[in-house]
């Protein structure tokens, strides 16, 4: 007996279904970008970088980017700092508490944005200061260190305690070895770790609604804000640019990832 | 005032270690002479490790002290004591050439270029892997990466070499050749060694001196030949290898030996390790190796001998030799391994076995 539609076929039609519901929508800002009309509609009347070249004449958007990068790289940088010496005295030292505090690290995770923005903003309240872009700066910071810190032990676990101890068996202070032998070990996570809250700081919207002054906005608030007045072309080009850069960083973090993985 | 050179150059001194409520280490004393290369040998969780890392300074003693060369060493650093360590996973940099691994040391010793290349080819030499030195440690085969920590732990000239299970990681064949070449090495370069294994074959066959542990306690000191042949206590001649065991109820003294009565009641004559009192619980120990066996047809006896009768229960071809298991007249068991006969023994066979009273040793049990 021969059935017409087999099971099979059924879930990779449903399946494709899926996946054109989730990526179509996307697919259609990145087109749009392209479409040298104002009023966006499929069949597309030609191809410009019309919108593209608009957006590097906007200067508020320009702004913003800038503030957007500026944050991105300052949280990626503060984050990590925080993140690596926390991951090695939770990898490598016992200390009471010591699972209490790593959970209390990991917590932003599990914590909706909306209670964080509110949580942070009262803070600033009860301390009397004015929002500003340290504000922005601490709590992107928070948003982003669970992700770091879990890269980083990840790996910290992974590096056998014998490389230090071989290191300072031959002669090496501890700070020595942490430069010669352990730092170079855990330099991909390091820079994933980097990548990986550069991007999360980049794409947040939510939390930095809450904490983002007039002046200091970052892109996805810049666009949310310029959505509320009319739908501009514009928008699709700078999707576009948000979408190739929060894909290609992420997957960068993941390729160092794994290279060290085969590495080891 | 004149000041006698210690012989051992290496001190324990009623060290004990405790992690928590777990005691790993209970008053050890060890003395290790100069040059020499002293096995501590027991099973996992014997406190072995833990008697090697607080030399290497990678634990603090919980009470005693440690010396080296006559200085105690207790709150020196662990990279101001000038040692050597050797690790059961190499744990050779995964990121540096095979050149900056063996030449890590030597950077924080103030050495210029010109003698730590030389020094690092000359190592590289010693261990018989020259050329290599721009290789990453991934590229070598385990044997390989063995050496080159070996290398980089002899190249900085140790005042103590200490090596935890290095040959652990090796499969058989390889691990046969790596203990010759240790030894060898150990004896050209003459380095203070301690040497960390659960392998009896290994300890017996390298060291000069054998200390076997059981937990945290010392257990016996010596020779590999006197742990062997005259084993302290049940544990020591277990774990050494190829025991048989017989509870004996102690006898009167005979010249040299003692005269023991066998549960069968049987009297034996066996050469006791320590002082017995008659009517003593003890145990006779006697090597598989050591039991002589034969067809029951052609027993004779022999003046000052031990006889027992049995039946074969089982045997396995080990190449050069063979290993019985014995069935005795009171259904206990003996273990036996001897030379491949002529007329091999078979299964169900009538045998007697003829055991030396210098093979029987008495121990407390």
């Amino acid at each position: 007996m021969k059935k017409l539609i087999s099971g099979w076929s059924l879930i990779k039609s449903y399946t494709l279904l899926v996946y054109i519901w989730m990526f179509a929508p996307i697919v259609a800002v990145v087109l749009l970008s392209f479409n040298p009309q104002q009023f966006g509609s499929f069949p597309m009347k030609g191809f410009s970088f019309r919108w593209y070249g608009e957006l590097l004449h906007n200067p508020s958007i320009l702004g913003a980017f800038k503030n957007s990068l500026i944050l991105g790289s300052l949280t990626a940088i503060l984050a990590t700092s925080i993140a690596v010496p926390a991951a090695l005295a939770f990898v490598r030292y016992e200390f009471r508490g010591k699972d209490f505090l790593n959970t209390l690290l990991i917590a932003p995770i599990m914590i909706p944005e909306v209670v964080l923005g509110v949580a942070l903003l009262l803070f600033l309240r009860w301390l009397q200061q004015p929002k500003s872009f340290m504000l922005l700066l601490l709590g992107h910071i928070v948003l982003t260190l669970p992700y770091v810190m879990l890269v980083v032990q990840a790996r910290m676990v992974g590096i056998k305690k014998e490389y230090e101890e071989a290191a300072l068996s031959l002669g090496a202070s501890p700070f020595q070895t942490f430069r010669s032998v352990t730092f170079p070990l855990l330099s991909p996570a390091i820079f994933a770790g980097m990548l990986f809250s550069f991007t999360i700081s980049f794409d947040d919207v939510t939390a930095t609604l809450f904490w983002a002054t007039a002046s200091q906005q970052t892109v996805p608030v810049k666009i949310f804000g310029m959505l509320r007045n009319s739908i501009s072309p514009e928008i699709n080009a700078l999707g576009t640019i948000m979408i190739i850069l929060t894909i290609s960083l992420p997957l960068t973090a993941g390729y160092f990832i794994r290279k060290f993985a085969r590495e080891s | 005032m004149t000041k006698e050179k210690d012989p051992a150059f290496v001190k324990y001194r009623r060290i004990v270690k405790r992690f928590g409520n777990v005691i790993a280490v209970d008053d050890v004393d060890i003395d290790i002479p100069e040059g020499s290369l002293v096995s501590l040998l027991g099973p996992s969780g014997c406190g072995k490790t833990t008697l090697l890392r607080m030399l290497a300074g990678l634990e603090t003693p919980t009470e005693g002290d440690i010396f080296i060369n006559g200085k105690r060493i207790n709150d020196v650093p662990i990279h101001k004591r000038n040692l050597g360590m050797i690790f059961q996973n190499y744990a050779l940099f995964p990121h540096k050439t095979i050149f900056d691994n063996v030449a890590f040391g030597l950077k924080y010793r103030g050495v210029s270029k010109e003698e730590m290349q030389e020094r690092v080819y000359k190592a590289l030499e010693l261990v018989r892997l020259p050329g290599v030195e721009n290789r990453k440690p991934s590229q070598l085969s385990g044997g390989q990466q063995q050496r080159i920590a070996l290398a980089r732990a002899i190249v900085i000239e140790p005042d103590v070499l200490l090596m935890d299970e290095p040959l652990s990681a090796l499969d058989e064949n390889l691990r046969e050749a790596m203990r010759r070449e240790l030894n060898n090495l150990q004896q050209e370069i003459g380095v203070t060694t301690i040497f960390v294994t659960h392998d009896q074959r290994e300890a017996l066959s390298m060291s000069d001196k054998v200390i076997v542990l059981k937990d945290g306690i010392k257990q016996q000191e010596g020779t590999p030949a006197e742990v062997y042949n005259h084993s302290a206590n049940h544990f020591v001649a277990d774990f050494l290898g190829h025991p048989n065991f017989l509870p004996v109820i102690v006898g009167e003294e005979q010249d040299d030996h003692m005269v023991v009565q066998l549960e069968n009641g049987k009297t034996f004559l066996a050469t006791p390790s320590t002082q017995f009192k008659r009517g003593e619980k003890a145990e006779i120990v006697v090597r598989a190796q050591k039991l002589k066996m034969a067809p029951r047809a052609e027993f004779h006896e022999d003046e000052g001998m031990n006889y027992l009768f049995g039946k074969v229960k089982d045997r396995s071809y080990m190449g050069g030799e063979v290993s019985y298991y014995v069935e005795l007249e009171d259904m206990s068991t003996l273990h036996i391994i001897s030379f491949v006969r002529r007329i091999p023994l078979e299964r169900n066979d009538e045998v007697f076995i003829k055991l030396n009273p210098a093979d029987c040793r008495l121990i407390k049990v």
